[in-house]
């Protein structure tokens, strides 16, 4: 790194990873010779969280104050007041902290090319977690620039251990376009490349950084908590580890508890208090929460007042709050990379082993859990593969290259391609993208002259005027926040029973929107910690009362981070469920549930599908056990139905979970499979990923949510802003209605396009169906059984748990239109 | 489930009397009296995203005023009224008019063709009174119906207003459903927008209260036909 070369350092947390990146910087800062005034920004810092920014930034200090080094440190976030943000342009410090969001206005700025003139180093912490989203692209193409404006640039990413660094080294350097000739220089003009040249030469060597490992220390102290007690076929809140993980909690310093979703930290967190006898300061923390709440968890967690601290995956990224000496995590891990960097969160020094436990809620998760273990033995990883640059994120930078200063599209077309993520980007994808910019990307040439940017008699492209380089700095960044409302508890009307006071309560925290329109008055909910009464909406706010004690949540779930099981992991307990001589491993309630299915019916193989078909109750069912993840499965049950439906064997709804799908019927199924041999092959073709997937995405909330974040991406759609007029529900009310025209009438859009990439990864993780179902060709495995199986006791439990989807709008309104009836009828 | 045979069991050709007028709700969104010979659609907000456009620099897709005319030429391909009236807010704003396509304007003139078509004056298109075909007029009378594009507090027996947008949204096990939907209390009606980017204002708004003081019926429009439903089951937003 001292020779300037760039490098990506990998290491376990711990390793102090941070400091080491500053390292080259500080001590060229510190050789260089005395100067009266600013000689420019020398070092850039890059952190995914502004607290993060802003914790190093401290830390840095305090060593420049010890060795009294004349270097000036400033961390630049949302929160950092404007004039301070003036100055640092006109008189930048030596070293700058900020996050992707505020890097993406600084090059947006006039003044770009001056401010990074001198630039010598870039330092990108936390890349692995930056790079799975949009904004890794985001920072991937403010890197170009960057590099671009400072050639001699060093950049340093900072990374956990991935399974791919590669992929990460590649990010950190400009990329050469594929069809690049080796003498040539690093980005080659579209004229060169269009004449062809490099071809013979063979496929160069993409370009990367240095990479430095440092291996991890002692090997972490992993463990799967036994409690002796029999787990349940399904269910996520554990509830029988309960006493375990409290008489954990007494006999460590500060304990992170880890869960998947915010309904099991809420759980979770109950259930800790409904048994603190001793009063342990035990704390909540995830992301619907009020931020000032938050705020002060994480205070009294940096100062030690906490013994336990009941997290989602807010608390995942590094800042050290306090001396935490023992993870627990609760449920299913997930993923292995995922696991091990939340093993990695417990004491943050090197020598001396992390202490984590893994707590099964279920009995599938218990194999889970043990090829994590294994995984984790065997230090293998399962990062995700590196993402292809998003349309909608190139949209918004292409404007802001607009707003720096007049650019020429040969010129920019090379600095993008000279971004990992869009190495392989078009030249014809790139002007469609201008073009959208420009005027929105449509067939129907119908705002020409309202244009966006506009392209010169120079052939030069510059931004219409100062109110559009206006909306697009009120629109940076690629976090779209769901539409929320806050949830407040509201006071008891006395003067009239039952009803309530509409103000005066406080704000407990925030509702994604989605959730709060499917409740009605009286229905009941956990959160905050509390099992609270839903009153009513008004404009802005949910009301809410505090439930009677003893109440159960009547509403199951309300939207969360739901991570699907990583294909890795899935692989490892498809195996060991295969192999009947693995089973010796696992506890014996799980070879015994094992054993009983392969007598009952048979077992799922490594690779094939497992399919079986039953009676119950009056209904017909089918399971099947493609080991996807939920994401995958919710959107196969959508697939299967239509074609159920399709077929006549009337669907009426189905569940999904990690490892399987639950579908019922009202025809027997088990019969018409037994008529056509190929109908269970004709029903899991592939093909259904075609016409099928085409009709239901017309009308899936979750691509209409996917597309109206590309929207506010791409700048489609305005970010709305507090005290703004229009209120999120009328956004999300049109987006919806712009994506029906829109889909009818220019099917191939840019953004459609934007949205179906998404949804390929996203929350259809359609690309990882395709897989399955590519996979299983001629290898389904039918079972006909005359009653439910012990496999697929596990999904069907999931049913009344989680949503039933399937259910029809007109099903809906139907049974609305039948109580009128009713009423009428007297 | 037994909802399967309750769905069929249920479904007839949606009707309401007003006035002593016989009302066909119809699942696009207007309104038929067979009597009259009449086809009444509201709120097209024609130009709207061009409207955007002009005025905001967002870049909605431009095809609403076809997508809203396509569904217009259905409906009047399956009746053939002898009079269309658009029951105001036609254009978003004054200028929408200006801005349209010629192949949609040829599609307007295409629709007028051989029937009375009436445009009724509404807040955003006031000022539109000539230049796309048809006759302009505040209000209309039919038979015993009185029509105008905005509700009046103390309407008489058989107005049919627009306006308002109203929408109405029914949440049950976990999932809502939120449809446009006429709505009436037997004395007058208000009409769902039909333009393809008109949103929707919920029936429980405050601002539809004092209109029917006495409670109402929201017909909304399904997937596969018109739902009544009534003011209890709706929900608020």
């Amino acid at each position: 790194m001292r020779a300037g070369r760039s490098a990506l350092l990998v290491a376990p947390t711990g390793a102090g990873k941070t400091l080491a990146g500053f390292l080259p910087s500080l001590t060229a800062l510190a050789e260089r010779p005395p100067a009266k005034k600013s000689r420019g920004l020398h070092t850039l810092y890059i952190s995914p969280l502004k607290a993060l920014a802003v914790d190093i930034a401290r830390n840095l200090e305090a060593p420049i104050a010890e060795m009294g080094l004349s270097i000036s440190v400033e961390t630049r976030t949302g929160d950092t007041p404007s004039h301070k943000r003036t100055r640092q342009v006109e008189r930048p410090p030596d070293i700058l902290l900020t996050t992707p969001e505020q890097l993406a206005l600084l090059i947006a700025h006039r003044e770009a090319s001056e401010l990074f003139s001198n630039l010598s180093c870039v330092v990108l912490d936390e890349l692995h977690a930056l790079v799975t989203s949009k904004r890794g692209d985001l920072l991937s193409l403010a890197l170009a620039r960057v590099h671009r404006l400072s050639p001699g640039l060093t950049a340093i990413g900072l990374s956990a251990t991935v399974r791919e660094p590669d992929d990460l080294r590649r990010y950190l350097v400009p990329q050469r376009h594929a069809s690049a000739d080796e003498r040539g220089s690093p980005t080659l003009s579209l004229q060169e490349r269009e004449h062809g040249g490099a071809d013979e030469a063979g496929v160069p060597e993409p370009p990367m950084a240095d990479l430095v490992v440092v291996r991890g220390g002692a090997a972490p102290d992993l463990h799967m908590l036994d409690t002796g007690l029999t787990l349940p076929l399904a269910g996520h809140t554990a509830w029988q580890a309960m006493p375990a993980i409290y008489d954990l909690i007494g006999r460590h310093r500060t304990v992170l508890v880890f869960v998947n979703t915010r309904l099991q930290a809420e759980y979770t967190f109950q259930e800790l208090w409904r048994i603190n006898e001793e009063s342990y300061p035990i704390a909540l923390h995830h992301g619907s929460l009020d931020a000032t709440q938050r705020r002060r968890v994480e205070a009294a967690m940096a100062a030690g007042q906490l013994r336990a601290i009941v997290c989602t995956a807010t608390l995942d990224l590094g800042i050290d709050w306090g001396d935490v000496d023992l993870v627990v995590n609760i449920g299913a891990p997930k993923g292995a990379s995922r696991i091990m960097q939340r093993i990695g969160r417990a004491n943050h020094r090197m020598d001396e082993p992390s202490k984590a436990y893994l707590v099964p809620a279920n009995r599938f998760e218990i194999l889970e859990c043990q090829a994590a273990l294994d995984a984790v033995e065997a230090a293998a990883q399962d990062t995700p593969d590196a993402r292809l640059g998003a349309p909608d994120v190139l949209a918004q930078h292409i404007l802001g290259m607009a707003c720096a200063d007049a650019f020429d599209p040969l010129r920019l077309y090379d600095e993008i391609v000279s971004a990992a993520p869009y190495a392989t980007l078009s030249w014809e994808d790139f002007e469609a993208v201008v073009d959208y910019v420009a005027t929105g990307g449509y067939a129907l040439r119908a705002y020409e002259r309202f244009a966006k940017i506009l392209r010169g008699p120079d052939g030069l492209w510059r931004v219409r005027d100062a109110r559009t380089a206006q909306q697009y700095r009120m629109n940076v960044g690629t976090i779209v926040e769901s539409a929320k409302v806050k949830v407040r508890l509201a006071r008891a009307n006395r003067a009239r029973p039952g009803a309530v006071l509409p103000r005066g309560g406080r704000v407990l925290g925030e509702i994604e929107e989605d959730f709060a329109d499917t409740l009605t008055p009286g229905d009941t909910f956990l959160f905050a910690g509390e099992v609270l009464r839903f009153e009513g909406l008004t404009e802005d706010e949910a009301l809410a009362t505090r439930a009677g004690p003893g109440t159960d949540p009547a509403i199951p779930s309300y939207a969360g981070a739901k991570f699907p099981i990583s294909t890795f992991l899935a692989a490892r307990v498809r195996a060991m469920i295969a192999d009947p001589f693995e089973w010796d491993r696992l506890p014996k309630q799980v070879s015994d549930y094992l054993v009983q299915q392969r007598t009952r019916s048979v077992l799922p193989g490594p690779t094939g599908l497992l399919v079986e078909t039953f009676p119950r109750s009056g209904r017909y069912y089918l399971t099947a056990f493609p080991f996807e993840g939920r994401l995958a499965h919710q959107t196969l049950g959508m697939l299967l139905t239509r074609r159920l439906e399709r077929a006549r064997m009337r669907p009426l709804g189905f569940a999904a979970n990690d490892y399987g799908i639950a579908i019922w019927m009202t025809r027997d199924l088990s019969a018409r499979i037994a008529t056509g041999s190929d109908f269970l092959e004709a029903l899991f073709a592939e093909d259904m990923l075609g016409d099928d997937l085409e009709a239901w995405l017309d009308e899936s909330a979750m691509m209409k949510r996917t597309f109206r974040q590309c929207a506010v991406i791409a700048g489609l759609i305005e970010r709305r802003y507090p005290g703004q007029a229009k209120t999120g529900r009328q956004v999300t009310m049109s987006t919806d209605l712009v994506y029906d025209v829109l889909r009818k009438h220019q099917p191939d859009h840019l953004l459609l396009r934007a949205a179906r990439q998404d949804a390929a990864t996203g929350l259809l993780d359609v690309k990882r169906l395709g897989v399955m179902l590519r996979r299983i060709q001629g290898r389904i495995v039918h079972k006909a059984l005359d009653r439910v199986s012990p496999l697929s006791v596990s999904v069907m439990l999931e049913i009344g748990r989680e949503k039933v989807y399937g259910e029809g709008a007109d099903e809906i309104l139907a049974e609305a239109e039948a109580q009128l009836l009713e009423e009428a009828l007297g | 489930m037994a909802l399967g045979a309750r769905l069929e069991k249920t479904t007839k050709a949606p009707g309401l009397t007003l006035a002593g007028e016989h009302l066909t709700l119809d699942l696009c969104g207007g309104l038929w009296l067979a009597a009259h010979g009449t086809l009444i659609v509201s709120d097209l907000h024609l130009e709207k995203g061009s409207a955007f456009a002009a005025r905001s620099g967002q870049f909605l897709p431009p095809y609403d005023t076809r997508e809203t005319l396509a569904c217009l030429h259905e409906v009047v391909a399956r009746l053939d009224p002898a009079r269309v009236v658009a029951l105001g807010d036609s254009f978003h704003d004054a200028r929408g008019p200006d801005r349209m396509e010629p192949g949609d304007r040829a599609m307007v003139a295409a629709l007028q063709e051989g029937r009375d078509w009436v445009w009724i004056a509404g807040n955003h298109d006031h000022a539109v009174t000539e230049g796309v075909g048809g006759r302009y007029a505040e209000i209309l009378t039919l038979g015993g119906l009185t029509l105008r594009h905005e509700p009046t507090p103390d309407a008489v027996d058989g107005e049919v207003s627009g306006h308002l947008h109203p929408c109405g949204k029914v949440a049950m096990r976990g999932r809502a459903v939120r449809r446009r939907c006429f709505v009436t209390d037997g004395r007058r009606l208000i009409m769902p927008a039909f333009g393809a980017y008109a949103g929707g204002l919920n029936v429980r708004n405050p601002v539809f209260e004092p209109l029917f003081p006495a409670g109402f019926t929201a017909h909304l429009l399904g997937d596969g036909r018109v739902f009544a439903i009534g003011k209890s089951m709706l929900a608020k937003d």
